[in-house]
């Protein structure tokens, strides 16, 4: 049987990956797609939790964020794609319009 | 209260009243003559009320705490009232009720707002002087003597779109601040070493010898200043001349009949106090003799009618404050203080007149008036043998009595320059009566008679001087009992050598003045140019004052503005190299937020 710290580096792993991906990718996708990763990593925590702790709220919870992430990402891909019409353009650096 | 108590603040109060009146309600201040008709009628009602105070002698002192300590007030207001004052009351209220009556009709072409603030100063002064002359103590006196100042200003200045008036208010208001900063000096130093302010406590404590305090001399010459400065004695005499640039209603009252003799007031009020300070008393007699005589020199080559009487008005003061250096301030210096108010009113008035109908002040554009305005010539005459000193003109009296007060104090210099005084005065007062009235008439001009309005306070004047004379030529004789009896007819000779002098050199024309101004040169290259004092305090003024006003200016400017421009400097050079941090790219604040968030766990893990 694997214990919950497994599940928890799991978690940790995933989430610096994503975080990684966004702060380094140059195209907005994928930034978008390491925030799906973050967003999975918390996915996994919470059903870990649930599983361990044997409260289902946490499963719930799991399945309100999988919801959201849909709806994050069909957002976010259109913002991308309306910046693209705009720009030309979806690389991060080049996206710099509140420079100071 | 007594009537005593509050007739005497009737008088104070009435034209308080007009001015707040005036002042307050702009309405009524706007449309011009029916204001004007307020202030009279308070100055009226003032003068009434003054009257009586005077003709039943009142005396009493009434105080009112104002700056309240531990121990009795620091400083009281209230009212002196006793002879000296009631007949001073009685002059200013005259003397501004018929000045306030002639200047309805003298400026009746002035715009009516302006008329309404002609007359709104005009009670202020009033109020003003009445309380100076009221005043029981040294800082009362201050108050209103700087109120009077402050009023002085006004009118002169109260043709103030005219460059030159503007000038000579800002010049009396400076002249007159030198003296009053010793004044006032003097005032604090007396009252920290007595305590008090009071005219009759130090009064007291002067007569139980309980005076002798280190330094008196110097406190009472300080306190001297101010009347050096308000009475234009020398060397502070410079801006009686330029304050004729107001309004000539303005000069009789304030720049001859009342407020430059305050000084002299204010010597006779705290006579006491110089008496104990010989020493002081003999330089105030050398002052106001030599003041006596330069000015009359300057009268002798001034061709501006108002100027002349400037002049003399200078030199009248400095009769007075001789008198008062001798110690004869109450028997001589006062009562010449008094007929000279009235007969200087009558010939600044007359003089007014003059300049209405002519329109210029130019003694030698004008010419033959007599003809043309025989009343005003008349009243002109009057007030001519009066300052000239002719029996039993009121002049006569008062000027033998000063001549009398210091030949008895021994002081020999200052009476040889008042005799000569006294007849460069003839001189130059028939000078400008057979130029004016009697030379040959400008064909261009057609004078004409000035309206009843101007002629009524003037004839009023004129009776008022030749009442006064008769009154003392008749009753006065036993004041007259010490001064030698060589003393009459040297003064009336004086005069007489003055007046035939003038009437050879101007009427008939046996002597040119042109030679005698020749013979004279120095002198009158001197007294042409002032004696340079007014080009001195000029130079003093550019060299300080601009001076300083320039050091000021640098300071500002590369000083204050400069510590201001370095901060602006930094803070926008700060600003443009922390706006670089603002990339503007999202994946830069996200790695912010990133890194600060592993610092916060990382702190939290070592600094549990």
């Amino acid at each position: 049987m694997i214990g919950l710290p497994a599940y928890l580096v799991l978690g940790a792993l995933v989430f610096s990956i994503g975080l990684f991906g966004v702060l380094t990718r140059r195209n907005a996708v994928g930034i978008l797609l390491g925030i799906e990763l973050m967003l999975n990593a918390v996915n996994i925590n919470l059903v870990a939790f649930a599983r361990f702790n044997g409260d289902v709220a946490g499963l719930v919870f799991t399945l309100f964020t999988i919801s959201i992430t849909v709806a994050e990402v069909a957002v976010g891909l259109a913002i991308v794609i309306a910046i693209f019409r705009v720009r030309r353009t979806v690389e991060a650096d080049r996206l710099d319009l509140l420079r100071g | 209260m007594a009537p005593s108590v509050w007739l005497p603040l009737l008088v104070l109060g009435l034209p308080f009243v007009a001015f707040v009146l005036l002042a307050v309600v702009a309405p009524l201040r706007r449309v011009g003559p029916r204001a004007g008709l307020v202030s009279i009628g308070a100055i009226a009602l003032a003068f009434g009320a003054a009257l009586t105070v005077w003709t039943e002698g009142f005396v009493s002192e009434t105080t009112w705490a104002w700056i309240p300590a531990d121990g009795g007030p620091i400083a009281t207001v209230g009212l002196l009232v006793d002879p000296l004052s009631n007949a001073m009351l009685v002059l200013v209220t005259l003397v501004s009720l018929l000045v306030q009556i002639y200047s309805l009709a003298y400026l009746g072409d002035e715009r009516p707002a302006s008329l309404g603030r002609y007359y709104t100063y005009q009670s202020l002064f009033a109020f003003s002087m009445l309380g100076l002359v009221l005043a029981p103590g040294f800082l009362q006196m201050f108050v209103f003597w700087e109120l009077v100042g402050l009023c002085s200003y006004l009118l002169i200045g109260y043709w103030y779109e005219r460059p030159a008036a503007a000038r000579a208010a800002v010049k009396a208001f400076w002249i007159t601040k030198l003296g009053d900063v010793g004044f006032l000096i003097g005032i604090v130093l007396l009252w920290s070493a007595t305590g008090t302010f009071e005219f009759t406590d130090l009064f007291e404590k002067a007569q139980e010898h309980a005076l002798a305090i280190a330094g008196l001399p110097t406190i009472m010459f300080l306190i001297y200043l101010g009347a050096v400065g308000k009475s234009a004695q020398f060397p502070l005499h410079v801006w009686l001349p330029d304050a004729m640039e107001g309004p000539t209603p303005v000069s009789a009252l304030i720049h001859a009949a009342t407020m430059v003799t305050a000084g002299v007031f204010m010597v006779t009020r705290t006579e006491p106090l110089f008496a104990l300070v010989p020493e002081v008393l003999t330089l105030i007699a050398w002052v106001g003799a030599f003041t006596a005589l330069l000015a009359a020199t300057m009268a002798c080559v001034e061709a501006d009618i108002k100027r002349v009487l400037a002049y003399s008005t200078i030199s009248q003061l400095g009769y007075m404050m001789a008198a008062a250096g001798a110690g004869a301030a109450y028997a001589a210096a006062f009562p010449h203080l008094l007929t000279h108010g009235l007969f200087k009113a009558l010939l600044f008035l007359a003089a007014g007149a003059v300049i209405h109908a002519v329109g210029t002040n130019d003694i030698f554009r004008m010419g033959g008036l007599f003809r043309a305005m025989p009343q005003t010539g008349v009243v002109f005459i009057v007030g001519t043998l009066a300052l000239a000193g002719v029996p039993p003109l009121a002049g006569f009296y008062s000027k033998e009595a000063v001549l009398g007060g210091v030949w008895e104090a021994h002081l020999t210099g200052p009476f040889l320059m008042l005799a000569l005084t006294a007849l460069l005065t003839a001189f130059y007062m028939f000078r400008v009566v057979f130029i004016t009235f009697f030379g040959r008439a400008h064909a261009a001009a057609h004078p004409h008679e000035a309206p009843w309005l101007m002629r009524g306070p003037l004839w009023l004047l004129a009776a008022l001087t030749v009442l006064v004379g008769v009154r003392l030529a008749l009753g006065g004789a036993e004041g007259h009992e010490e001064t030698p009896a060589w003393l009459a007819p040297l003064s009336v000779g004086l005069a007489l050598v003055g007046f035939a002098l003038a009437w050879a050199m101007y009427q008939r024309r046996l002597i040119d003045p042109a030679r005698i101004a020749g013979a004279l040169a120095p002198i009158d290259y001197l007294a042409r140019r002032r004696y340079g004092l007014d080009a001195l305090y000029a130079g003093l003024y550019r060299g300080f004052i601009l001076g300083f006003s320039r050091l000021v200016g640098w300071i500002d400017r590369y000083l204050v503005d400069g510590v201001l421009n370095v901060l602006t400097a930094l803070t926008l050079r700060g600003g443009d190299a922390l706006r670089r941090i603002q990339s503007g790219r999202a994946q830069d604040y996200v790695y912010g937020v990133a890194f600060g968030l592993l610092l916060l766990i990382v702190g939290a893990q070592l600094w549990r």
